[in-house]
This record gives structure tokens, sequence and C-alpha cells, in this order.
């Protein structure tokens, strides 16, 4: 019993896009609280909201892998279902490089140095910025549908993916700073914690380049 | 005729037993769009569509009620003998009814249309013989099994690109929505009219000359631009619901116009289906009547009637399911896109059944939505269920044919 007109009308995979990108950046949003619990040696906290990424990041997986089973071979769509499938590849990306860098932090109580604190803590959440404005581009997504991908909402778009790609760069400046802080505090660190250091400031930096990667993901929807 | 009065009541029942099929299961499909996209409420849709399915199968029913009854079979080759034609037509009816009650339960997407005329044609062909058969006429028919869904998503492509243009990609989508759904309102109202009053109201005993016509259509399309109108001003801008360009009141706009693009697609469907059953009664009423197999005579307006009746029940008891599952169901078709797929699709419809051509509703729409889909007007489309809905045809032709076959020899072992 039922219909073939509404049969036909596969599930529109906007929604879900929007709910995966927002469980990402929700997410990333708990990076600060972290670093900062780290730094005052509350442990007990770092493990909570550590506990919370990882299952934020079990979330987004689950949508992940419920958007691609929802995408089968047969739908016909107004953009092209390989964009759609790296779109939400790299939605995911946010997610897992917040899981990798709390459990990083969680297992090897790693701590920024007091003299880096502050400048480090601006630059996550410079990072955490991009991510939002990767979230709020993706939420325009139904917009963009409405419309075919044609007209005054791309101008929309393209000035929220402008704003992403400004705040990238800064946080380019901010990372290449960051690294001439550590490289002159090397010989004062023990070595293994300023290999970590590095590594730390080159994985923020990187949700800051997945989040871009959105932003050019989505540009790519318009420009067809 | 020795039993006259058993024929006529035998085609009353299996004609109102097919029409209770159509409505209980083909109408949901015409409601479909309009539900799904939470346009109008399931109780408006049925309100809807037992008002126009009637009216539109009593005001424009009559070319495609003569095509199924004298269109396909020659009268003249089987004048001296009625009965064949009567044990056919019964035996078309009944096999028809029965397909789309089987197809019903199991969820197989079969077409009416198909199923009686290859109900018809299967029992002329070897009951009778080829000979009979005005294969021509059967041609065209396929034919427009094909060229149909195919114009209709064009239409519906030209529709959504003009939508486009004029509202959806401008900078205010909402005051140019407000300035133009009137005018679809317009041409939904007007071409409608203009075919009814041209093709379909001479079966009603009606005759107007061409401006006459115009002007009734005009006018019948002046009053529900100014009505939807009226409607379309009491819309208020929810600003919890809306982001910078107000499509969600934009589609609200839209879900007024799809009321009326309903309602045509209901009358449309009345205007083609109803015929597939009141065809085969028509044509067994009059034989059983006359004693002779005449190609002379016309509809008599109460059988056209118990085909809107029929329905009308069918939907009520039946088909009334089928729409509220259809409308609990998310679907991704916003009125805006609904709207395009519905009036090109009614339109085809109207003008097919104004030329007697018995059409397949479903598949029309289908082709509408696939154009707005081309037009990248929808998100998801999933082309095995489309490719599943044309490959019924393949299914229900032979076997429309092989029951009304079996049918037709039992009937004939029992009267003949």
């Amino acid at each position: 019993m039922g219909s073939f007109i509404s049969d036909m009308l596969g599930r529109s995979p906007v929604e879900p896009l929007q709910q995966h990108i927002k469980t990402a950046y929700q997410a990333a949003t708990l990076l600060p609280a972290l670093f900062k619990a780290a730094n005052l040696n509350d442990w007990v906290k770092v493990d909570e909201i550590s506990e919370h990424i990882k299952q934020l990041e079990n979330e987004a997986d689950v949508m992940k892998n419920d958007i691609r089973s929802n995408l089968p071979k047969s739908l016909f769509m107004p953009v092209p279902r390989q964009d759609l499938l790296e779109l939400v590849l790299v939605q995911d990306k946010v997610a897992n490089l917040s899981k990798q860098i709390s459990s990083m932090v969680k297992v090897r109580k790693l701590q920024v140095p007091a003299n880096l604190f502050d400048q480090f803590i601006e630059f996550v959440e410079r990072c955490v910025d991009a991510a939002k404005k990767a979230k709020q581009s993706v939420n325009e997504l139904d917009e963009l549908y409405t419309t075919g991908f044609r007209g005054a909402e791309v101008k929309v778009v393209e000035k929220l993916i402008a704003k992403l790609e400004k705040i990238e760069t800064e946080t380019d400046g901010m990372q290449n700073s960051l690294q001439a802080a550590v490289f002159s505090m090397e010989n004062n660190l023990p070595p293994v914690e300023v290999m970590f250091l590095y590594k730390l400031i080159d994985m923020m930096g990187e949700v800051a380049d997945q989040a871009e990667r959105i932003g050019r993901r989505l540009e790519l929807l318009l420009a067809k | 005729m020795e039993y006259e009065l058993t024929y006529i009541i035998l085609a009353a029942v299996f004609g109102g037993f097919m029409a209770w099929g159509i409505g209980a299961n083909d109408v949901a499909n015409a409601m479909a769009t309009s539900v799904g996209s939470k346009a109008i409420t399931i109780k408006q849709a049925i309100i809807i569509a037992a008002i126009f399915e009637f009216s539109g199968a009593v005001l424009a029913g009559g070319a495609v009620t003569s095509t199924i009854r004298k269109g396909i079979i020659d009268s003249d080759s089987i004048a001296g003998n009625p009965e064949l034609l009567i044990f056919g037509m019964l035996a078309s009816l009944l096999a028809a009814g029965c397909w789309l009650l089987l197809a019903s339960k199991k969820g197989w997407p079969v077409s009416t249309t198909h199923s009686i005329v290859g109900a018809v044609v299967g029992f002329a062909a070897v009951g009778i013989g080829t000979d009979v058969i005005k294969w021509s006429k059967v041609g065209d028919i396929v034919l427009s099994w094909i060229i149909t869904p195919v114009i209709a998503g064009f239409l519906a492509f030209m529709i959504f690109q003009t939508v486009h243009h004029l509202i959806l990609k401008q900078k205010n989508p909402l005051e140019k929505a407000k300035r133009y759904v009137p005018v679809y309102m317009f041409i939904t109202a007007f071409v409608l009219t203009l075919v009814t009053i041209k093709k379909g109201l001479k079966h009603v005993g009606l005759e107007l000359t061409d401006a006459q016509a115009y002007g009734y259509a005009a006018i019948a399309g002046v009053l529900v631009a100014l009505a939807g109108a009226f409607f379309i001003s009491k819309i208020k801008v929810d600003k919890k619901k809306e982001k910078e360009f107000h499509f969600y009141t934009v589609e609200r706009v839209f879900a007024v116009l799809m009321v009326i693009t309903a309602s045509g697609l209901a009358f449309a469907h009345g205007s083609n289906d109803v015929a597939n059953a009141v065809g085969p009664v028509a044509a067994i009423i009059s034989t059983a009547q006359s004693g002779i197999v005449s190609a002379q005579s016309g509809i008599q307006a109460w059988i056209l009637l118990l085909g809107g009746v029929g329905i009308v029940i069918g939907l009520a008891t039946y088909g009334v399911r089928v729409i509220r599952t259809v409308g609990q169901k998310i679907t991704h078709l916003t009125p805006s896109r609904g709207f395009a797929a519905e009036l090109a699709a009614s339109t085809t419809i109207v003008v097919a059944s104004g030329t007697g051509m018995p059409i397949s509703t479903t598949q029309t729409l289908v082709g509408a939505v696939l154009g707005v889909g081309l037009a990248r007007g929808i998100s998801a489309i999933d082309l095995k269920v489309v490719r599943n809905i044309f490959a019924s045809w393949v299914i229900t032709i032979p076997a429309g044919a092989t029951l009304s076959i079996m049918f037709f020899f039992i009937l004939k072992a029992i009267f003949g």
C-alpha cells in the first residue's frame, strides 16, 4: 500500500549532511576547554571532555555511514553523487581530528608551555571559528537546493566561503608564529614533548584546513 | 436479447468494481504529490479528489469512454454476434478489476489504462479474431503511452524553469511569488476549463462557439486567480523559520497554488481514468438493449455517473488509507516543485482525454516529476523505482489480456 510517486522520491541528503557537520563541529568546539583543563592539571575534566568528543565522533561516523548507504547509484540528483560523498568525507575529518587531538592530550597528559598558552588558545579558537563557518555554509545547502544552485542565494554562500578562506589564512599565520615560538624554546624543553607540541599545532591547523576544504567542496557544487 | 437484464446488472457490478479499484488505488497516486508536500491535509485531499474526480468523469470523460467502447474493436465485423462483444467486455472489466486488486495488494505499480486496453485487445484477438481489432488505433494508443510522459516531462521542465527565473533566483523571492503565483493559477484554471468546454461538454450535450469557450475559460481563470490571491495575501511571514530569502513563506504561497493544481489533476484523472471502467459498461448496455452492435448510439449520462460514484466510494473505503500512508511519508517535493509537476501532468492528461486517448495518468505524472528533476528541482529521484513503474507496462498488458481471455471463455460457456 503506497504511492509510486512518493516511492520514486529518494531521501534528500541535505538534512543528514547538515546534522553531520553539526555533530563534527560540536566535537571541535570542545577542544579549547580541553586544553584549558589540561593546563590546569584537571585530568578528570580532560577525561570527561575527551570522552564526550569520542562519543560525538562516533555519532558522526554513524551518520556518515547512513548518508553513504542512502546514496545508491540509482539516484538522480541535481549535484553529482560523488561530490556529496566527498563532502561528507571531508566533514567527517573535522570530527576525526578532534578525537585524535583529544586522545593525544589525554594519553600523553600533554600541556602547552604557560608562556605560549594564550597565543595557542587564540589559535585553537580561530581554527574552531573556521569549522563554524564551514558549518554555516553547509547550513545553506537546503536553500541552495531550493534555488537550484543559482541566483541570489549563491552569492550568500560565496560570501560565507570567502570568509571561511580568510579565517583559514589567518590560522596559517598563527600556526607559523606558534611554530617559531616553539622553535625558540626547543632547547629548554624535553625533546619528546617538543615533538608532540609540533604535532599538536599541526593537527590543530589541519582542523582549519579541513574546514576550508568543506568550503571548497561546496564551491564545486556551485560551479556546475 | 435473452439475458438482457442479467448482462446489464453484471456490467454495472463489474464496472462499479473496477471504478472502485481505480478510486481505491489510482487516485492516491494522483493526490500523492499534494499530500506528500504537505500543501493540503489528508482530509482536504479526499474532499478535493471526490469533487473533482467526479466532475472530471462526468464532464470530460466522454471521449475516452468512446475509444474504449468502440475505438479498439471494429463493430462492423462482429455485427452478427452481439453476445461475443458482451462476454468480452464483461471479461475485460473483470480481468482489469482483478488484476488491479491483486496489484494493489502486492504494491505493484500498474496502470488501470494498460490493464483494460490489454484486456480488450486480448479477448478480441483470441476470442473473436485478430482481424476485428483496429490495429492502427491500438498503435496510436500505445504511442500515446510513450509520448504523454515525455510531453508532461517537457512541460514540467519548462514550467519549473519559469518559476526559477521569475521567483526563486530573485533577490526578493517572496514578493515575486506573491505577484506571479496568481498567474499560474489563472493558467491552470484557463487551460482545464478551455479543454473541458471544447472537448468534453459535447458529450453532456452543450455546444459553445470558440469565442464563448475562450470567454468562459478566461472568466474561470480570473475567478480562481482572484480567490487564490486573496488566500495568498493572508499569509504572514513566520520569522522563526526564516533565513535570508523567506523560502519557507515562499513555499506556503506555492502551497495555495498546489490546492488548485491538485484539483486540476483530480479532474484530469477523472476525465481519463473513469472511462476505463465506464467504456466497457457503455458498450455492454447499448448492445444488450438494442440487440445489435452499434457504433452510433451515445453514452447515457447515468453510466458516467456510475463511474464517478464508484471512484468516490473506492476513495472513501480504501483510498483514504493509501493517501494516509503517503501523507505520513516525508517526501521531498516542496509545493514549488509539486505544482509544476501537477500542472504539467493535468494539462497533458486533459488534452489527451479531449482527443479520446486512454493514457496512464500515473506514468504521465511520473514523467512530469522527472521533468522537474531534470530542471535541478528535486534533491533525489530513485531511478530504480522509475524503471519499475515503466517496466510494469510490459507485465500489465499480457496479464490483462490473459485474464480477460480466461474470463471470456468461462462467460461464453455459461451464457453461450
